[in-house]
């Protein structure tokens, strides 16, 4: 039963990305691309991972959604009709897909409890975290406690990404008043 | 080996090279930015969905339970995520910059506009 959920909203993101692919109006693209990330989020709650879930849906779905809104609003753009049929490109993902498919074929069948994921690691955490850190939801123990610096670093990241923006929009409003 | 048993990561790979034929083969810098957003999400299926057990929950420690889902995968996705969104928000920044010196966000009008004989004189 579990398995056939995952499987019809996994055929769901299928259909939604063929249509988002072939929809030239980039905010019927927008939406599509929201549409997506929500089914995204709610595989990944089929998935058992209820904490991406919820950090998809706010930050994929809501936060990605305004940000293209926004960007698409300062650009009033539409898509312009491709010049030529895109047959390479076409070639080039199949040729790339059937690779990776070919080099899935070896890897350990969709829940299979013997599979290496499932016995290295992980029983060590989920066995002696809640008792290290005091904390039973094993996610945020690993997050926040036995790998703080990533978190750390990906805080640098976000900040990174936040001064460049800053840099480049300040550029855009300096400019527009010397225009003016 | 069954259709199902293996059909997330073929939904996964299908996912990808969408999002890979998006950003090749589409001229406009917001959809090649879609595209890369959508090749990014299939990445975090490719994480999560090895991690799932059927019959689990999810790995939040109680005593009414016994199997859990993998919570590394979840960890490592959970930061890929909010890197994602930022890279996006720079690509977007760029994108309006580039719209507003060139007033075109086409990859080909961009490339037109950069060649060394742009400019309607030297063209016949």
């Amino acid at each position: 039963m579990e398995t056939l959920i995952v499987n019809t909203l996994l055929s769901l993101m299928v259909v939604a990305v063929v249509v988002l692919a072939r929809t030239r109006n980039l905010f019927a693209v927008i939406v599509l691309f929201g549409l997506y990330s929500f089914l995204m989020a709610t595989v990944m709650v089929a998935l058992d991972a209820v904490d991406v879930a919820m950090t998809e849906a706010a930050v994929g779905a809501g936060i990605s959604t305004v940000l293209m809104l926004g960007a698409l609003h300062l650009c009033r753009s539409e898509e312009a009709k491709p010049a030529h049929k895109p047959w390479l490109p076409l070639a080039v993902t199949a040729a790339t897909g059937l690779v990776l498919v070919y080099g899935t074929l070896e890897l350990p069948a969709f829940s299979d409890p013997a599979a290496p994921i499932h016995t290295h690691v992980a029983p060590r955490y989920l066995e002696d975290g809640p008792r290290e850190t005091g904390i039973p939801n094993v996610v945020t123990a690993v997050l926040a406690s036995y790998r703080g610096f990533d978190t750390l670093g990906e805080t640098t990241v976000v900040f990174t990404a936040g001064a460049g923006i800053i840099a480049l929009l300040r550029r855009r409003r300096r400019n527009s008043r010397d225009g003016t | 080996m069954s259709l199902f048993s293996h059909f997330d990561y073929w939904v996964m790979i299908f996912l990808a090279m969408a999002g890979l034929f998006i950003v090749i083969a589409r001229g406009n810098l917001i959809k090649k930015l879609v595209g890369l957003g959508i090749f990014q999400t299939s990445v975090y299926l490719l994480y999560l969905a090895p991690g799932k057990i059927v019959g689990g929950t999810a790995p939040i420690i109680d005593a009414a339970f016994k199997v859990y889902s993998n919570p590394l995968p979840h960890v490592l996705i959970l930061t890929a995520i909010v890197v994602g969104v930022a890279t996006l928000a720079l690509g977007l920044a760029l994108v309006v910059r580039i719209r507003e010196a060139y007033g075109t966000i086409e990859e080909d009008e961009l490339l037109r506009h950069e060649a060394p004989d742009a400019g309607g004189e030297s063209r016949p």
